[in-house]
């Protein structure tokens, strides 16, 4: 113990190997059909439905907030209606994916780690190993698989919400066209834009899901061991976000946008 | 058979079992006693492979489960029942589900079968009519009970206790006993009792085992743990306590 915390440096490739471990044996439960279907139902429902307020407030108010910021540059140069297709590829590419993952992150991801520590402190999670059951198969494999289906739906859904939330600020407040708003959205957006935010949701989900289930069976003994597991899973996962988004941008620019 | 040999464990600088090497035949009623913290729960969990050994091996019918996979563990680990400190119920499912548990994730029976199975298994430790409650709404000795036909439902081979009366009044403690030995007699499985309970010890097993300072002290009837004129041995059974520990 003392020898881990002399070496911060080990001690989190090692928490990286055991998640990467973790992420491998679910990817296999999964394939191997090992999770029982009603728990998956149960994990959409927590994920996808329980999510709805957050993710269409999250991409109402950035499409709004982004329309009003840009209109201001764009007038100075008088691309008023270039404001909308701006709003819509910023969206699509980067912050549809970005920002309804780190609100995932911090509603679900942290709720997975609570849930998943509280039994391992009073021993449920060892109860399932002892009934010949693998945590795994059972806790693991059904929230990686709701993720991996909900967040690139709310990720889509988060989009087309901004979309229409930019579009009703730019026309009924800012007074601009509707049809060049429509118009030049449609024509400078492409689906390589969608598909690159909603390839950016799938591999965030693999990031929450897997750090938020590996700092819940992996906490600490009592209350503050599940206290400190959750914040590491909201942080670690959010910073995870923002540091792999970087480089899952180069790849999928060169792979998607320089192809093109 | 079980096989313990030579088993280390230390958690950080704190070693808890020294070289702990025991057998338990088929059929054996065996209770582990020691003081708090002396390595009891240690012990039991290494032997269904919830605990890795730092040295040592543990072997079921032959088989080494040390260095077993998880996965490859599963399968040793349906011969085995456990009975919690705590009950460890799951709370998000009723009693029904939880006992029928691993029922259920077997699939080898029907819904109606296992509904049947499971209403017997709780008929056997008196809480028939129980299945739709949640584990929220029972008590500490209905919760052990629950986590007994857990244990006991899908009729493993050995049985384990993790301290069964600890916590519960004089009553429900007695009636936890009466399970435990009915459990051994009907079911004729091999039992592992751990506990400080000194009255339980000699209730429910036919061979009691002392754990000290990470070792098997004393091994032998409950009559020879009782008649014993080792001193560790004597304190313990009788509850006395070192004066030096008095000292404030």
């Amino acid at each position: 113990m003392g020898r881990s915390a002399d070496n911060p440096l080990k001690d989190a490739f090692a928490s990286l190997g055991n998640v990467a471990v973790l992420f491998l044996d679910t990817i296999r439960s999964i394939f191997a059909k090992r999770f029982r279907f009603r728990d998956l139902i149960e994990q959409l429902h927590f994920i996808g439905v329980k999510s709805q307020s957050v993710v269409l407030l999250t991409g109402a108010f950035t499409g709004m907030v982004m329309c009003a910021q840009f209109y201001i540059q764009f007038h100075k140069v008088k691309m008023d209606s270039a404001v909308m297709s701006v709003v819509t590829v910023a969206m699509a590419r980067e912050l549809g994916a970005v920002l309804t993952s780190l609100m995932i992150a911090g509603r679900v991801g942290a709720a997975m780690a609570a849930q998943l520590g509280t039994m391992k402190v009073t021993e449920q999670i060892d109860a399932l190993r002892t009934l010949a059951t693998s945590p795994v198969d059972y806790l693991v494999a059904p929230r990686l698989l709701a993720m991996l289906i909900s967040l690139p739906l709310l990720t889509a859904e988060a989009i087309a919400i901004s979309m229409v939330s930019g579009m009703l600020v730019a026309v009924y407040l800012l007074g601009l066209d509707p049809v060049f708003l429509w118009s030049n959205m449609l024509f400078y957006t492409g689906s390589v834009d969608i598909w690159m935010g909603l390839i950016k949701a799938f591999i965030f989900a693999c990031i929450i899901a897997t750090i938020a289930c590996h700092k819940g069976m992996h906490c600490g003994q009592g209350a503050e061991g599940v206290g400190k597991a959750t914040t590491e899973a909201v942080v670690a996962a959010s910073i995870s976000i923002l540091v792999s988004n970087f480089f899952v941008t180069l790849v999928l620019n060169n792979l998607l946008i320089y192809q093109e | 058979m079980i096989e313990v040999s030579k088993l280390h464990k230390s958690f950080g600088h704190q070693q808890v079992l020294r070289g702990v090497s025991l057998t338990i035949q088929e059929g054996e009623s065996v209770v582990i006693i020691g003081g708090s913290g002396c390595g009891k729960s240690v012990l039991l969990r290494h032997i269904i492979g919830l605990v890795q050994p730092d040295e040592g091996d543990v072997k079921i019918d032959g088989q080494s489960i040390a260095d077993l996979s998880e996965r490859e563990l599963i399968k040793v680990r349906r011969k085995f029942g456990m009975l919690f400190q705590s009950a460890a119920l799951f709370d998000s499912l009723n009693v029904e589900e939880n006992v029928g548990f691993l029922l259920d994730r077997e699939q080898t029976m029907s819904p109606s079968e296992i509904r049947a199975t499971v209403a017997d298994a709780l008929e056997l430790v008196d809480l028939g009519g129980t299945q739709a409650k949640k584990p929220a709404e029972l008590s500490g000795g209905m919760k052990k009970r629950v986590g007994l036909a857990r244990a006991i439902v899908y009729k493993p081979q050995i049985i384990l206790y993790d301290e069964p009366t600890t916590g519960l009044d004089p009553v429900v403690a007695d009636s936890i006993d009466q399970l435990v030995i009915r459990m051994r007699d009907q079911l004729k499985c091999t039992s592992i009792v751990v506990t400080h309970d000194t009255r339980s010890m000699r209730r429910v097993g036919n061979r009691v085992m002392m754990l000290h300072q990470g070792e098997i002290h004393a091994n032998g009837t409950p009559d020879d743990i009782f008649n014993s004129t080792d001193p560790v041995v004597h304190k313990f059974v009788n509850g006395i306590a070192d004066p030096k520990d008095l000292e404030f």
